[in-house]
């Protein structure tokens, strides 16, 4: 039995956590996303796990090394700037093949920039950020509810390719308050974890590291993890196609501004327009087919992001040239409202004609 | 009665030569911590972190459970660590470099907490691994491949004492500063080290050795040279002794 609970999208995905077996929470305060190191400081205790509020987000990454090393489901979670600061540590992570969940609460950049809404990090988060050939895989919720389905699924990935996986939403998913409901899943995910860090009682010791001297042995396992990461990108791909059965125009959009995308394409099927919305729940590995399926038959798509134009590199490199990629921003935390997206649909209906 | 190897290699050490120069204190610090932890037999529930810096293979030498840390972070790593599985007894091995520039703030935090964890902090005076550059812990006046005329204050600040201060911090619970310049120096740094073990392992708080070590390579002097600076040059800014104990303890 699961009841509904009226939760902000900080909370939910904290109790998401929880559920999904994390007993481990390293963070250091930034907004906005506080309340889910606030959330996690009275909710772990209660499940016998650890809350500890870092000296800053350099620390808050190595202890969520050290957790995950020593076997532990283990989370972060800050806001762009604390992201940035945590670059290096991913980049370990990723070299140690250490699972864990990392959220970002996306705010305006570049540097302390403002605290308000913002998808100027997708860069940082799908190519990587850090030094070094790795890549997270980056989940991108538009509903308080996929935010906590799609961190029950962060931790079991996590595991499951041993990577570290980020839940990029902003502060409008993290502040907004929706009903939810927690399910848990019905064959809970259980990795074997024979490489940690437990003490080498009757067994060798087991070593977590990421310094390989010898080139050849470095390739080699260079080479494994682009294998790995290849099969996340066969295996992991997700998106929702909405109204795009018939639609001449196709949105393009993740996270907040998908929500908002909805509404716009309700306004402009009322005007008599066929207009979809194609939204990738995954960003890494980002839906090209799905996009280049949609570029075989659809003249124009319209990406719409809060960044100068990130996602839409993805988009262009999916569509080849097939369609006409056109690209709609608000920047500086800044959202755009649904008549901005209507009338950018508009203004490409007409050019089209 | 419990039985103390008096000679012979402890287990805990691995049968393989080092990396470390010939004169290196490493070694012989190696060892020392070695035969405590056969002589507490925690062995198998000890985990060590390892740092970047000269001591950065030392998981190739220590028959434990092992991270390498990325430079300064293994204060972190060992917190999280030990907070999932407080039964551990886990400790960092850290240079100068590694716990008195880039990893300070992990450094006094980690003692700020109490993080029933324990620093083994290596201090000598210099940058080994990457050639012989000035550290936080150079000496006014010591030549290094970036203080060529010597460490000047104006210009490069002034050394470090990292034990002074993390024993003002509360969660530090055992301090202590040693050497190997002699054999009544190793007795007795055995003995802190022991202390420091022993105090993590009643969770009392943080403890912290810091050993004063000799690097001939990078001083360019005899491994003999080398010892005698110890004595002549760090130990009166850098005075031995122990800076704090549990009160109850001892």
């Amino acid at each position: 039995m699961t009841e509904k609970k009226f939760m902000a999208g900080n909370e939910a995905i904290a109790e998401a956590a929880v559920q999904a077996g994390c007993r481990c929470y390293f963070g250091y305060p930034i907004t906005p996303q506080n309340e889910i190191g606030e959330y996690m400081s009275w909710r772990l205790p209660q499940v016998g796990g650890c809350y500890l509020q870092a000296e800053s987000e350099v620390a808050s990454i190595y202890m969520v090394f050290g957790a995950a090393g020593a076997g532990t489901r283990v989370m972060t979670s800050s806001s762009s700037p604390g992201i940035s600061l945590m670059q290096e540590g991913i980049s370990y992570i990723a070299a140690a093949e250490l699972p864990c969940v990392i959220v970002n609460m996306m705010r305006a950049g570049p540097g302390l920039g403002g605290i308000q809404p913002s998808q100027s990090d997708y860069f940082q988060a799908t190519k990587g950020g850090g030094h070094g050939d790795y890549h997270m895989l980056v989940l991108a919720p538009h509903t308080a509810q996929e935010a906590v389905n799609l961190t029950m699924l962060a931790f079991d990935l996590a595991d499951k390719y041993r990577n570290p996986v980020m839940i990029l939403g902003d502060g409008n998913i993290g502040q907004m308050m929706e009903p939810v409901e927690f399910k848990s899943p019905e064959k809970p995910f259980v990795a074997r974890k024979e490489w940690i860090v437990t003490g080498a009682k009757n067994r060798p010791r087991n070593i977590i590291k990421t310094l390989f001297l010898d080139p050849v042995i470095l390739e080699k396992r260079n080479l494994a993890m682009g294998a790995k990461l290849r099969e996340a990108v066969k295996n992991e791909v997700r998106f929702e196609p909405y109204m795009i059965e018939d639609a001449d125009i196709v949105i393009a959009a993740y996270g907040t501004v998908a929500r908002i995308a909805k509404t716009a394409i309700k306004i402009l099927r009322e005007k008599g327009l066929k207009v979809g919305l194609l939204r990738p729940i995954s960003l890494y590995p980002f839906p090209y087919q799905a996009f280049a399926q949609t570029a075989e038959r659809v003249k124009s798509i319209l990406v719409v992001e809060m960044s100068l134009g990130q996602m839409v590199e993805d988009v262009k490199l999916a569509v080849c040239g097939k369609s006409r990629v056109h690209f709609y921003c608000r920047v500086g935390g800044m959202v755009p409202s649904y008549d901005e997206i209507v009338a950018e649909v508009e203004k490409i209906a007409k050019e089209v004609k | 009665m419990e039985m103390e190897m008096v000679s012979g290699r402890p287990k805990t050490l691995l049968p393989v030569p080092t990396h470390y120069c010939p004169g290196c204190g490493h070694g012989v610090i190696h060892r020392l911590v070695a035969e405590v932890i056969d002589g507490l037999g925690i062995r198998e529930k000890t985990v060590v972190v390892a740092p970047v810096g000269c001591a950065v293979l030392l998981y190739n030498y220590f028959d434990v459970d092992a991270y390498e840390a990325a430079h300064g972070r293994a204060p972190a790593i060992a917190t999280g660590c030990k907070r999932v599985n407080p039964e551990l007894v886990v400790f960092t091995y850290q240079g100068d470099g590694d716990f008195a520039a880039i990893g300070t703030a992990e450094a006094v935090h980690v003692a700020a907490r109490g993080e029933k964890i324990t620093t083994i902090f290596v201090n000598n005076a210099v940058y080994g691994m990457t050639g012989g550059q000035m550290a936080p812990t150079t000496l006014l006046g010591q030549k290094t491949t970036t203080t060529t005329s010597g460490r000047a204050s104006e210009t490069a600040g002034f050394p470090i004492r990292m034990s002074e201060m993390i024993a003002t911090l509360p969660g530090a619970a055992y301090v202590a500063r040693v050497s190997v310049s002699s054999p009544k120096n190793v007795a007795q740094a055995k003995m802190a080290v022991r202390k420091a073990f022993e105090t993590q392992i009643k969770g009392l708080g943080y403890s912290l050795v810091e050993f004063l070590s000799q690097c001939p390579t990078n001083w360019h002097m005899t491994p003999v040279e080398s010892v005698r600076w110890v004595e002549e040059q760090m130990v009166p800014y850098y005075p031995l002794g122990e800076l704090k104990v549990p009160k109850e303890e001892y």
